[in-house]
């Protein structure tokens, strides 16, 4: 289901003009990290847009063209009007930093523990914001481009259990 | 002059007969993380029948289980629980690596997944597959039961020479994945 023309209108006349897109009928709109919560709660209470479907991230490391790092993505649904909209927030390092949505949707937790897990992007007032996938002990960020595929040997950093001792 | 045997009396060597006892009644501790786990259910169940090589009681306890079948893929988190359960075991016990995840990482070969169980815990028996048919298992069960009733000992003797295979299982990565330095600390 396509966006209605009022809530892309709705956000313009809120917030200024958003660099907004559209792909196959979906409308993709663009947030500053400051504007990111304000944007988010008038998407819930006043658009109810009410269902936070995912959070993930992208790394834009070595992308032709990119001029960001990280691409941070919220998908959300109207589960009214079966309405979809794409929220992105880009971010550059050092500051790796965004608000939660825990405050706005409940279900941002595990969600956002697993970006923090994968990515290491920190969401600021998480109550909660631990590695959800990884063990504790694991120190890298394993979904960021510069983060070698086969790991750093983290994987065969175990005792070695033999016939005699077990 | 030979001493007179009764007919219900047989000699035997009690190496022998104590493998022969064990090899006959093997409890499998299944470990089955992935879809290897499903062919260990179907060999269970009646149509291949394990019940025929005495190995038909799985117990989810490792207590109760003399052999331990890794079937599936084992990654980071799952290593520590996989040991803690080999520990828990008693002896005598036998492993077996269960398809080509257990025994070498298989298709996974990504920073999460441990590259083969045996560079970790003894491995007596490796199967290939993604996955095994279930007669692959029976075949290794009963290659299992050959090796235990040729090598088995009273006191466990064999496993203790079984220590010679720690250099095997280095804890280094092979060349091809980069450096020994890198290995986190």
């Amino acid at each position: 289901m396509p966006a209605s023309p009022t809530t892309l209108a709705t956000l313009t006349t809120r917030f200024g003009p958003l660099p907004t897109s559209e792909f196959r009928g979906q409308p993709r709109v663009v947030v500053a990290r400051d504007q990111l919560l304000g944007v988010m709660r008038a998407l819930k209470d006043d658009l109810r847009f009410d269902l936070l479907v995912d959070v993930t991230c992208v790394d834009y490391l070595n992308y032709r063209d990119a001029a960001n790092r990280f691409g941070l993505v919220y998908l959300l649904a109207n589960t009214d009007t079966n309405e979809r909209l794409t929220v992105r927030v880009y971010l550059n390092e050092p500051n790796l930093t965004v608000p939660t949505m825990y405050d706005v949707w409940k279900g941002a937790d595990w969600l956002e523990r697993e970006v923090f897990d994968m990515f290491g992007i920190v969401f600021e007032g998480h109550p909660d914001l631990r590695r959800i996938l990884m063990p504790e002990e694991f120190t890298a960020f394993p979904l960021r481009k510069d983060y070698p595929l086969q790991g750093r040997g983290e994987r065969h950093n175990f005792p070695v259990l033999t016939r005699s001792e077990a | 002059m030979a001493i007179e045997v009764p007919e219900n009396v047989v000699v035997t060597k009690l190496d022998e007969l104590a493998s022969w006892c064990r090899k006959n009644s093997l409890w499998p501790m299944p470990f089955a993380t992935a879809c290897c786990g499903i062919e260990l259910m179907a060999t269970g169940a009646s149509k291949h029948d394990l019940a025929r090589f005495g190995a038909e009681v799985f117990r989810f306890s490792p207590r109760q289980c003399d052999l331990m079948i890794v079937a599936g893929r084992v990654v980071m988190k799952m290593l520590p629980v996989l040991q803690r359960i080999w520990q828990q075991m008693h002896e005598p016990k036998w492993c077996i690596s269960m398809g080509a995840c257990a025994s070498t990482g298989g298709v996974f070969d990504t920073y999460s997944v441990v590259q083969g169980i045996d560079r970790f815990i003894p491995v007596d028996m490796y199967i290939p597959g993604c996955p095994p048919r279930p007669e692959q298992l029976i075949q290794s069960i009963i290659d299992l039961q050959d090796k235990i009733q040729r090598e088995g000992t009273v006191e466990g003797k064999e496993f203790e020479t079984a220590s010679r295979q720690q250099t095997k299982r280095a804890l280094v990565e092979l060349p091809m994945y980069g450096r020994k330095s890198l290995v986190a600390h």
